[in-house]
């Protein structure tokens, strides 16, 4: 892959030249500017922080390797780094150190509540804030001109959840009619579930039972017992990591084998520590979820980069490698590194931004909303994450319903 | 409510009782600090979080089978019960039972945010082949009922630890000891027996047990800095059912509050599963407040 190492042996070059030009080029060193990188690395969702900043950093090295932000210069990006602590309070007092610090612009944030909180507390500052992955529709209906999300919301994830359920069922010969629900009793999974039992039996599927549980939970047997009894055609989970994988086992454990498990938003279907860890109970999982665009050859390179450190490819990375990549390009069209400047660049945002390496198509920023976000359908195939929807970003075709 | 065919219902049963044993574990050494010290341990939660993470720390440190480390736990941990009776709860209690419920309760504050620190938030578990096993148990009329194979484990190391126990208190002089202070403090001290070691080897007792208990949960379990309180609250519920002191008390009252949670959770779901076990808690409470095996109030 010598492509890697292109960008870097340039700026070995330039780095060689500027040393040979010194005096010269002393005077007319460009600036650098300053992007504020938010994440929860210590806490709950340290993992999930861990790797928004890892993508972060390899979009912030690739910029300054390939010549920094031309219309500034030539100026390097420089990360001020702020740790959210898994809370909103963490988020915005980071967002007030960031700003004393003079950052052009903020991103990340992780989870809604820190995205909520971060964002408005950069609003008071007209500081451009740019939400990595938070999917709570309130982020982008609260009218702040500062706040821009480039990844879908709850709303259109869970539309196309249901979309192609349908066309996935009807593909296959419509042979799930039943459907079970388990969710995890919090506002996330309740809401979920709600959602589900509203528009599920509109689409032709008779939900027999939606089950709670809480989080954290001690055994899924009871669950899984009721699964057994019910012998639902489809199970649909929306639960945190370590319930979800629990549920998997137990279900492995039980010999429970529906004709497919439907996630949407899981934390674990869509993660290779699961699949790594537990490949027998994540086959052929499907999730709908973030997911980075598997057929754009940038998306494959920064895999290789982030697996040789021995890390795991989860959405986080490229999420965020993504969102520092649309500052750079807002940046460049700004041609100034002034806050007002940049969201009004951020907001006229058009096709022509294509650094990016998700699944969507030509950005359109509608009051802070990239209209082309959207989630893509993923399976667990043979210990790899393969796209099965939609089908002009898909790498595989869909295992459905499962061999018996 | 569902109705669900009898082979569904009797593997939550089954379930509930192998849940249930090791529950009585953990009521076993309540109850029996209970019975002889006259207090209630409130460090018992945050003693069962130690174990766990001190299994736990065992296997990622060391390589240890979380039932081999059973062997080295046991003795550490009745040392470090001992050790904590004679050394901090004792001075500090100054003979005054209510000082001593205060003095477990701060050790338990202190103990739950030191492994806050050390070990953080996040959820622990250890990977063993046989964490998902499950043994077949043959029925008549249908198919075969699918039994955790780790919970079997637990099931039967619960009642081993109970028997040996039952044989310690009544034909050692130890246990003679043991009861003769639970019985009478005054009387046991005037014929010579030494109620401090006697309190404390008892708290030691109650400590291994708690040590036992933690290497059976761990395979199928997981561990963070309050997940013994989940199981503590549990357990005060089978001590009050079983009878305050009451060894086969805590062991049977474990079975049925396994049992109960199961079943509710099968019927109620695991959201509202935990219901069943309080409405048994006030239930025995107003109406048998000495328990099934209790003796007095």
């Amino acid at each position: 892959m010598p492509n890697t190492y292109l960008p870097s042996r340039r700026a070995v070059l330039l780095g060689a030249a500027g040393a040979l030009a010194a005096p010269a080029l002393l005077r007319a060193q460009p600036a650098t500017v300053k992007l504020g990188i938010l994440q929860p690395v210590t806490g709950a969702l340290a993992q999930d922080g861990e790797y928004g900043r890892l993508g972060a950093e390899l979009a912030i090295a690739e910029i300054n390797a390939t010549g920094g932000i031309k219309a500034l210069g030539g100026a390097k990006i420089e990360m001020v780094f702020g740790d959210a602590r898994s809370n909103p309070e963490g988020g915005t007092a980071e967002v007030e150190r960031m700003n004393g610090e003079g950052v052009v612009a903020v991103v990340g944030g992780f989870a809604s509540p820190i995205c909520l909180a971060s964002s408005q507390a950069a609003s008071r500052y007209d500081l451009p804030y740019v939400v990595d992955v938070g999917v709570s529709d309130a982020i982008v209906t609260r009218g702040l001109k500062n706040t821009f999300r480039f990844s879908p919301g709850f709303g259109s994830i869970t539309a196309a959840a249901l979309d192609n359920l349908v066309k996935l069922n009807d593909a296959a010969g419509k042979p799930a009619k039943t459907v079970v629900v388990v969710h995890e009793d919090g506002l996330f999974g309740s809401g979920m579930a709600r959602l589900m039992g509203a528009e599920l039996p509109k689409r032709g599927f008779q939900v027999l039972e939606t089950i709670s549980h809480p989080t954290p939970a001690r055994d899924m047997s009871n669950i899984a017992l009721r699964i057994r009894a019910l012998n639902p055609d489809l199970i649909i989970p929306s639960s945190y990591y370590a319930e979800f994988v629990l549920l998997s086992r137990t279900l492995q454990q039980r010999r429970i084998r529906p004709k497919g498990i439907y996630c949407v938003l899981n934390g674990a279907a869509s993660n290779y520590r699961f699949v790594r860890e537990f490949p027998d109970a994540a086959n052929l999982v499907m999730d709908v979820n973030h997911w980075a665009d598997p057929r754009k050859p940038k998306t494959a390179e920064l895999r290789r980069q982030v697996e040789a450190q021995n890390r795991f490819w989860l959405y986080n990375t490229p999420m965020n490698y993504s969102a520092v990549m649309l500052v750079a390009d807002a940046l460049e069209r700004a041609g100034a590194a002034d806050r007002g400047k940049l969201i009004e660049a951020l907001a006229a945002t058009d096709g022509r931004f294509t650094r990016h390496i998700m699944p969507y198509g030509p950005t359109r920023f509608v009051n802070g909303q990239n209209q082309a976000g959207q989630a893509v359908n993923t399976q667990v195939q043979g210990a790899d994450i393969k796209v099965i929807f939609p089908t002009d970003f898909a790498d595989a075709q869909a295992v459905f319903p499962w061999p018996a | 409510m569902n109705s669900f065919p009898p082979e569904i219902v009797l593997e939550a049963v089954a379930n509930g009782l192998l849940t249930g044993a090791v529950y009585g574990l953990v009521a076993l050494g309540l109850t029996l600090v209970y019975g002889v010290l006259h207090i209630i341990n409130f460090a018992h939660g945050a003693l069962l979080t130690l174990a766990m993470y001190a299994a736990w720390v065992a296997w990622a440190a060391f390589g240890l089978d979380p039932y081999v480390a059973i062997i080295p736990l046991v003795p550490i941990f009745f040392a470090a019960g001992y050790a904590v009776q004679r050394l901090v709860i004792g001075p500090a209690s100054r003979g005054d039972d209510q000082n001593i419920l205060l003095v477990t309760l701060g050790l338990s504050i202190v103990l739950e945010n030191a492994m806050l620190a050390i070990f953080r938030s996040d959820t622990l578990s250890v990977q063993v082949d046989y964490a998902m096993e499950v043994v077949e148990a043959p029925l008549f009329f249908s198919a075969p009922m699918l039994l955790s194979f780790p919970r079997l484990v637990g099931f039967g190391v619960a009642f081993l630890v109970a028997g040996v126990l039952f044989v310690l208190l009544t034909m050692t002089d130890t246990g003679r000891a043991i009861r003769a202070v639970a019985k009478e403090r005054t009387g046991a001290a005037l014929s010579g027996i030494d109620v401090a070691h006697i309190y404390a080897v008892t708290f030691g007792i109650g400590t291994a047990c708690l040590a036992v208990a933690a290497c059976l949960l761990l395979p199928s379990f997981y561990v963070n800095p309050r997940v013994g309180n989940a199981f503590v609250l549990v357990a005060f519920t089978i001590v009050v059912m079983g009878g305050m002191g009451s060894v086969p008390g805590a062991l049977l009252g474990g079975l049925v509050i396994g049992v109960v949670e199961s079943l509710s959770g099968l019927y109620l779901g695991d959201s509202l599963g935990q219901l069943g076990i309080f409405v048994i808690f006030i239930l025995v409470l107003l109406f048998r407040p000495t328990g099934l095996f209790g003796a007095r109030a």
